[in-house]
Parts: structure tokens; C-alpha cells; sequence
């Protein structure tokens, strides 16, 4: 006993600092990688941002300065394409929550009694992470083009107008969106709702509530860390991606999206700097509106 | 449409037949049970007897294989459990995580749309000492207090039946004796009618008017506790409500009132308006506390059973008795609890003593011990303390 109490009093006091240099010394190889590959390009992106045209130069080339009206220029002739981008965004993040919901209630707590068709359903979300998106979507480009079975078939039941197009619409663009992120929607709210713990809705009901209510005054608020980080992994991608909405895929002319512009202004047109101030204007719209969002859906002592 | 008054009083609970199978085993075989509006009725048995599984089919929360549930007279084995006019206490009391304490009680009041439900709900949780906690969240809350809510949530709302799954558990001997007053003074103010289930005999004894003693699915025997105790049925509730000595023999001969055994050479009276069988082999026994330590030879006198001599293999001190263990050889072990009137022990291990008590005390049992088992209920005063006993004696030994 006398021998435990001494060893506890002499050990404590340098177990902490101890600890806490092994964790230093842990996490240095992680701090090492952000340091190269995320803060120096974000700098790098910041000052290009700046940049003025060379003088005498060539097309493509800049030289750094303070050169802030670079924003105000990027916003002033792109600001439908920044709408657009989170436009069709959150279009896609709400319908793929609407969609995810169901079958990962359905994974995660209809079919807990069944582990083999809760793995097999789970499979079937993650199968098509095996082909590369850029194959899916150039195949849903085939699938929904005006020659395919599917719109000759509307057009035949006159469920379509004969000169409508599918492809190169919003809709397209939309749908092309929603498709690509599911998965991203679906995992995070399947890991919650598998482990909702049904004594819950059943105190609920036992407390007068109807199956409805108990959805949404229990069933919803326990499940919000999944949707909160389902609907993020969906938004933050969508905002940002160039090739649902890309002329050579499901897009039009008139669906382009932030990605788009960035990625003409960067290697058609070799304007780095307003390619730049749109990244970082995207990158800071982002993280505003998640910001306001995580706050609001009051789930930070559940994340 | 939920019920949307407090209800004036307690409603009768009626279950009529009935069998609740689940895939692989059967919970209830069959199960008749009135329960009178009013009344405090508890359902006593080990885990997995089925008790539960009970209280969740009136609650709504399974449904019967077979046989119907009437609550005051309505049949309600079809209503949905959130149309019943019934509500629970959990087990695992199940607060809703993402709401307050405050949130949580009033939860049900709201969803009947009841007038004032936050200041009934204050009131509940005063009822339960918690008022000052209302603001915070269930997980910041201690078990007891946690449970304390649940009981608070579930009364609020004046339910006609309310139900009690193992509702004093996770408390502390001071604050369960203190929640058990608390509940039965409410139960008598408002005439609800409370369906109590647990395993803790003393618990159910204290507190109900009526006990069922429930095992494997079925009923074993009920009446008031008094009743329970004194005259077991079955060595089932013999062991399970209390502690019992028991004794199997073949009955030697037959009186009008009176039934004598042969038990290992050893002959035991029991009064025959106390036994279940009375020929062939029967098991009798007598309860603990009935039986008298003698530390020198009684003279054998009419009306009383003597064993002797045996040896005192074990003593216990819990300070009101002392629990003695006594060898008798070919009879086995009898346990006897002795009041500590005089300066205790009486006697010390190794001590020669004989055994009496009254004949009136014994009772004769439908079955054989064998066929049930022995369960020591490890949560009466006498065990702990044996417990203690042992903990203290093998600390002593380490030193």
C-alpha cells in the first residue's frame, strides 16, 4: 500500500508532459504535410490572386503586386456564376438528403436484424465508387442524350416536347450532382442512424406522440450529426465541381459553374490572378455559409 | 388523437390469455392477470421471466401473439401505443439526449396539447427534488437523478395506468426508501393504478398490495405480500420472496389437521390447512427468522418441530440479527436468524446447538426444490453483510 501511494505521487506530475511530447512528436509528419502542400499553395494562391500583367509582357504573364480590383473585376463579371455554383449546390444537397434518408434509415435501422442485407445494401451504395465518376457521368451524358431510349421514349409518350433537350440544362447538371455525391450523403447518416437508440422513439411514443412527431422531434434531432456532416461532404465538393456542369459532360453554355470559369480562366484564357481570387472567393463563401450552418443547426456538443 | 385529459383516476387492467412467442422462444405461455383500478400491483420474478415483456405489451410497444389487453374495460390490443392511456418509466429511463430536463418532462403534456405544460412540469420535477436541474441536459445528471426524471416525465402526465420497469434501481438505499414513499403517497393521492415490475423482492413487498411472483413465462403465485410470505406455494416463491429452509420426505402419517414427514430420519409436523400435498413425498419447510437456537436440549414439547443437535458452521452479524448457519448432517444446512435482543452472538462457531419452531410457522410445498433451483437474492441485508464478512476476513489475511 505505502509502496503504491509513493510511486502514484512520484509518477503523476511527469506523466502529462511526457504524454504531450510523444503527441507533439506524433503529429509532426501531419503538421510537416499542411505546412507544404496546403498552407504554401494557399499563399501562393493569395499573392497570385494579387498579381498585375507584366507590363511588356507576354499573355500568361504577371507580376506580383497589390492588386485588389482583381476581385472586384471576378465578381462583377462572374457573380451568375457564383450564384449558380451554390444554386445547384444546395439543390443537390437537399435532394440528396431526401433520397439518402430513407435508405439509411432503412441500412441503418429497418435492417439491423438482418447484418448480411445491411452489408450487402451498404455495398450496393459504395459499388459505384469502382468506376471512376468521370466514366459515370459520361455514361448518364449517353443515357440522357437526345438520341437515348430514355428521352426518345418520353418524347414518344409526350411526357417531353419533341425539341426538348435533357442534356445541357440545369436539370441535367442537378441530377448529375445528386447522383455523384449520395454516397457522400448516405455513409455519414447511415453511421448515425445505425446507432439511434430505438428506446428513445419508443418513450416517445409511450409519451403520446405520433409516429410522425416522434420523427420529427427525435428521430431528426439524434440523427443531426449525420445529416449536418452528410449534407457538408455533399455542399462543400458540389459548390466546387466543374464536371457535372462542364460543357463535355452533363452542362451547357448556360449551366457553367464556378469550377468552370476557374478552370477556363486558368488554362484557356492564362488568367492566373482571377482565377485565383475566384478560388479564394469560393474557398471563403464555403467557409461562411458552413460556418453559419453548423452554428445554426446547434449541433457542435454532437459533432 | 391522444387523450387529451389527466385521468380522474386509476383504470382496471385486464389481460386475457395471454401469449407473447418471439422467434426461437416463447416469453409468456399463457397469462390471465385483473389488475383492480387503485391498486399497486407488482410483478416479482428473476430476469428473463418475462415480466418485462409483459409490461411492454400493455404498454404497446409489442404485440401479443395471442389474447387480448382491456384497459378500464376498452380493449386496447389493437390502439397504438401512443393512443393508450398508459405510460413507463424505463429501465434505462431513455431521456431524450437532445432535450432539457424541463424539455423532457413536458414532452408529453405537449403532445396532448395540455394548458400550462411547463409549469406542471416544474411542479413534477419539485415533486422529485430536481426542480433546481431543470435547465440541464439528462447526460449532466447523475443515475439517480436521471431516474428521478424519468419518473417525473411519466407522471406529469396523470397517466390512468402507469407503469414501473425496475424504476429504483440505480439509487442509493436512502433515496429509494424516500422515492418509494414518494411513489406510493402519489399512487394513494391520485387513485392511479401502478403495474410495478422487479426483481427486488423487498422492493415489491413494501411497496405493492399485490404481488405476483412470476417465473419462466408463468404466474406462480400472488396475493397480498403478507400472504406471499407467509404461506409460499411453490419453493420457487419460497427462496425467490425471502429465504426459506426446506425439507424433503415422505409423509409418515396423517391427522386431521396435521401432516407428519419423515425428512432424513428426522420427523417434521406441518399443519395440513398449510400444505399443498398431502401424501407421497412432499417438501415442507419454515422460514428463518421462525426458527429457534437453543444452545442446550429443549424438552420435546407438543406443537413444536425439534432438530438437534447440529453445529454452527458460519456466523453473520448485521447488526439488528445474526444470520447462523447450522450443519445438521443428513438434513443439510438450515439458516436461522436470530433477533439481537440480548448481547449477540449467542453462539459461536463450532457450538453445539438444537433447533425448534412452532408447527403453526410451517408450510408445506406443491413441488421439490430440485425442479426450480435455488435463488439467493444477493441484495437482502443478510448477504451483503455476508459479503462484507468475507471481504473483511480476506483483506485481514493479506496483512
Amino acid at each position: 500500500m505505502a509502496f503504491a501511494a509513493f510511486a502514484t505521487t512520484e509518477a503523476q506530475p511527469q506523466a502529462p508532459k511526457r504524454k504531450s511530447r510523444i503527441a507533439l512528436f506524433l503529429l509532426l509528419p501531419g503538421i510537416l504535410y499542411l505546412v507544404l502542400f496546403f498552407l504554401t499553395p494557399l499563399i501562393s494562391l493569395t499573392l497570385t490572386s494579387l498579381q498585375v500583367p507584366s507590363e511588356f509582357g507576354d499573355i500568361g504573364q504577371f507580376d506580383y503586386a497589390f492588386n485588389w480590383q482583381n476581385y472586384v473585376d471576378v465578381v462583377q463579371l462572374y457573380w451568375p456564376h457564383i450564384l449558380r455554383s451554390f444554386g445547384y449546390a444546395l439543390v443537390a444537397t437537399v435532394l440528396a438528403l431526401l433520397f439518402s434518408y430513407p435508405l439509411a434509415y432503412f441500412i441503418g435501422v429497418k435492417a439491423r436484424r438482418w447484418p448480411l442485407l445491411q452489408s450487402l445494401m451498404l455495398v450496393l451504395v459504395i459499388a459505384p465508387f469502382f468506376i471512376s465518376f468521370l466514366l459515370r457521368t459520361l455514361a448518364w451524358k449517353q443515357l440522357l442524350s437526345d438520341e437515348s431510349f430514355i428521352i426518345t421514349s418520353l418524347k414518344a409518350l409526350s411526357l417531353l416536347a419533341p425539341d426538348a433537350h435533357f442534356t445541357g440544362t440545369p436539370f441535367a447538371v442537378i441530377f448529375g450532382l445528386t447522383y455523384n455525391f449520395i454516397p457522400f450523403m448516405t455513409l455519414p447518416l447511415y453511421t448515425t442512424l445505425e446507432r439511434l437508440d430505438l428506446r428513445y422513439l419508443e418513450a416517445g411514443s409511450d409519451l403520446y406522440a405520433n409516429p410522425f412527431t416522434v420523427f420529427r422531434k427525435i428521430t431528426i434531432p439524434l440523427s443531426m450529426p449525420g445529416i449536418v456532416a452528410g449534407t457538408l461532404l455533399t455542399f462543400i465538393p458540389a459548390a466546387g465541381d466543374y464536371v457535372n456542369a462542364s460543357r463535355d459532360f452533363l452542362g451547357g453554355p448556360d449551366t457553367q459553374m464556378m469550377g468552370n470559369v476557374i478552370e477556363a480562366n486558368f488554362l484557356v484564357l492564362l488568367n492566373y490572378p482571377a482565377a485565383a481570387a475566384l478560388s479564394i472567393i469560393l474557398m471563403a463563401a464555403i467557409l461562411v455559409l458552413v460556418g453559419i450552418y453548423v452554428r445554426r443547426s446547434g449541433t457542435e456538443d454532437l459533432l | 388523437m391522444a387523450v387529451r385529459e389527466f385521468a380522474e383516476r386509476g383504470a382496471d387492467l385486464e389481460l386475457v390469455g395471454i401469449q407473447k412467442r418471439f422467434p426461437g422462444f416463447t416469453a409468456i405461455e399463457e397469462l390471465d392477470l385483473l389488475i383492480p383500478a387503485g391498486s399497486f400491483f407488482a410483478l416479482l420474478g428473476p430476469s428473463g421471466c418475462g415480466k418485462t415483456t409483459t409490461l411492454r405489451l400493455v404498454a404497446g410497444l409489442e404485440e401479443p401473439t395471442r389474447g387480448r389487453i382491456l384497459i378500464g374495460g376498452k380493449d386496447v390490443t389493437d390502439t397504438k401505443s401512443h393512443e393508450r392511456p398508459v405510460n413507463t418509466v424505463f429501465q434505462s429511463y431513455a431521456l431524450f439526449p437532445h432535450m432539457t430536463v424541463i424539455e423532457n418532462v413536458a414532452f408529453g403534456l405537449k403532445r396532448r396539447r395540455m394548458a400550462d405544460p411547463m409549469g406542471k412540469a416544474h411542479e413534477a420535477l419539485r415533486l422529485v427534488e430536481l426542480d433546481h436541474l431543470a435547465q440541464r441536459r439528462p447526460q449532466q445528471l447523475s443515475g439517480g437523478q436521471q431516474q428521478r426524471v424519468a419518473l417525473a416525465r411519466a407522471i406529469v402526465n396523470r397517466p390512468a395506468l402507469l407503469l414501473l420497469d425496475e424504476p429504483l434501481g440505480a439509487l442509493d438505499l436512502k433515496l429509494r426508501r424516500q422515492m418509494q414513499l414518494e411513489l406510493k403517497t402519489i399512487q394513494e393521492e391520485v387513485g392511479l393504478t401502478f403495474l410495478h415490475v422487479t426483481h427486488d423482492q423487498e422492493e415489491a413487498m413494501t411497496m405493492a398490495d399485490t404481488v405476483a411472483v412470476m417465473n419462466k413465462g408463468a404466474i406462480e403465485q400472488m396475493g397480498a405480500p403478507e400472504e406471499l410470505y407467509d404461506l409460499p406455494r411453490t419453493s420457487f416463491v419460497a427462496n425467490f420472496l425471502g429465504q426459506s429452509n426446506l425439507f424433503t420426505g415422505e409423509v409418515v402419517s396423517t391427522t386431521a389437521d396435521a401432516i407428519t414427514v419423515d425428512a432424513a430420519g428426522t420427523r417434521i409436523v406441518v399443519p395440513a390447512a398449510r400444505a399443498q400435498k398431502h401424501q407421497g413425498e412432499i417438501t415442507v419447510g419454515v422460514r428463518p427468522e421462525k426458527v429457534v437456537l437453543h444452545t442446550e436440549e429443549p424438552t420435546e414439547t407438543a406443537g413444536r418441530n425439534t432438530i438437534g443437535s447440529g453445529r454452527v458452521i458460519d456466523v453473520s452479524f448485521s447488526g439488528v440479527s445474526t444470520q447462523y448457519l447450522v450443519d445438521l448432517g443428513a438434513l443439510g444446512t438450515l439458516l436461522v436468524f436470530a433477533q439481537n435482543i440480548g448481547f449477540a452472538p449467542v453462539a459461536g462457531l463450532g457450538t453445539e446447538v438444537w433447533l425448534s419452531w412452532d408447527v403453526t410457522h410451517g408450510f408445506g410445498l406443491a413441488d421439490e426444490p430440485a425442479e426450480t433451483g435455488r435463488f439467493p437474492a444477493d441484495d437482502s441485508t443478510t448477504s451483503i453483510a455476508v459479503q462484507r464478512r468475507e471481504a473483511l476476513v480476506s483483506e485481514l489475511e493479506e496483512h
